[in-house]
């Protein structure tokens, strides 16, 4: 397994847990948490899909690279 | 003699010697997580139920900080791109943008583990304090205007402290899977803590938040230091690739490419290991 792949199961894994946070904190939220825990949630759900972003922008500028 | 397959992938396996190494080194890394992960399950599942400090024995929730670990997944996150980037920049032929990303990525490490050190001694100086009525309660001890580290009731004896000031924790503050525990301690709204005096006579017993005090406290400072270990390793090995190891990069440029890349995984895998670090030890 090349770095360029490894990277892409990283990338996932910190999505999966970013949606974990954000989960989380939304529950905290409705749970007395506050606002505060709401503006987590959001922050962590938008890091989110950025990563997602930059993780298939990632995947087509390294084509070129190997998945061995 | 030339060594074979230092640059060239063996045809049979696909891979050069380097990746077959390191990857070899990862297979036992992910043994030796994968058992202290087992052990905090094993641990965390047999702990009697109840609220910790109240149950001594019972499994202690929200005692970390979670805004601070979030900031530090973030920078092991970053410091994950800027290895790759930096992998890419030598694919690219461009070592000036190499050595440019691997500094980012240097000082994102250092910067995860001066927070990590911070968030250490925050725990060396905050105290589980049973009382002779059988109450207990957390928080830090204030003498003369600041926190001390690893007291207990021996240290006050030998002191002879007739009373001491504590920062006590509210427990309200404190998030537990099933939400939060309600406490009848008086306090402001947004206010974290009370402050009061104790009698030394009182105290029955005084413990920093130090590996001895407990199981979690146990598994927690185990599994993290090791991570720091792991940390400091890479960047010592990354350091001493991108600067003082650098000059590889004229003369073999593609062997270099290919150590960088098995630098490379080994970082992603630490920063693999805190990304299920964080949530179980942060946030379950």
């Amino acid at each position: 397994m090349s770095l360029k792949t490894f990277h892409i199961v990283f990338i996932t894994v910190c999505v999966l847990l970013l949606l974990f946070l954000s989960g989380w904190a939304f529950s905290n939220s409705r749970q007395g948490g506050g606002t505060l825990d709401a503006v987590w949630g959001s922050l962590a759900l938008a890091t989110a899909v950025a990563l997602a972003v930059y993780g298939q922008r990632f995947l087509k500028r390294l084509k070129h690279i190997s998945f061995l | 003699m030339e060594i074979p397959y230092t640059v060239k992938p063996r045809p049979d396996t696909g891979l050069y010697n380097a990746k077959i190494g390191i990857w070899l080194f990862l297979a036992s890394e992910v043994m030796l997580f994968g058992a202290l992960f087992s052990a905090y399950i094993l641990l965390r599942v047999g702990a009697p139920d109840g609220f910790w400090p109240d149950v001594p024995t019972a499994w202690p929730h929200g005692l970390l900080n979670v805004p601070l670990g979030t900031f530090n997944t973030a920078v092991l996150i970053t410091s994950s791109m800027t290895v790759m980037m930096a992998w890419t920049a030598l694919k690219e032929n461009n070592f000036a943008k190499f050595r440019k990303f691997m500094t980012v990525t240097l000082l994102c490490a250092v910067l995860f583990l001066c927070i990590k050190g911070y968030e250490y001694n925050d725990k060396f100086t905050h105290y589980v304090i049973r009382l002779k009525d059988g109450s207990a309660l957390t928080g830090h001890l204030e003498i003369n205007g600041s926190s001390p580290r690893f007291w207990t009731e021996d240290t006050l004896a030998a002191k002879k402290l007739e009373s001491v000031e504590v920062l006590q924790d509210i427990p309200t503050v404190l998030r537990y899977p099933s939400g939060f525990k309600h406490e009848e301690v008086a306090h402001e709204p947004g206010e974290h803590h009370i402050k009061r005096e104790i009698k030394t006579a009182d105290i029955q017993s005084l413990r920093p938040f130090v590996p001895a005090t407990g199981t979690f406290f146990a598994v927690y400072f185990t599994m993290t230091f090791l991570h720091a270990l792991h940390i400091i390793g890479g960047v010592l090995v990354m350091g001493y690739m991108t600067f003082v190891g650098g000059g590889m990069w004229k003369t073999e440029p593609e062997r270099y490419t290919n150590r960088i890349e098995s630098v490379g995984l080994f970082w992603h895998f630490v920063d693999l290991v805190w990304i299920f670090l964080f949530p179980v030890m942060y946030l379950l």
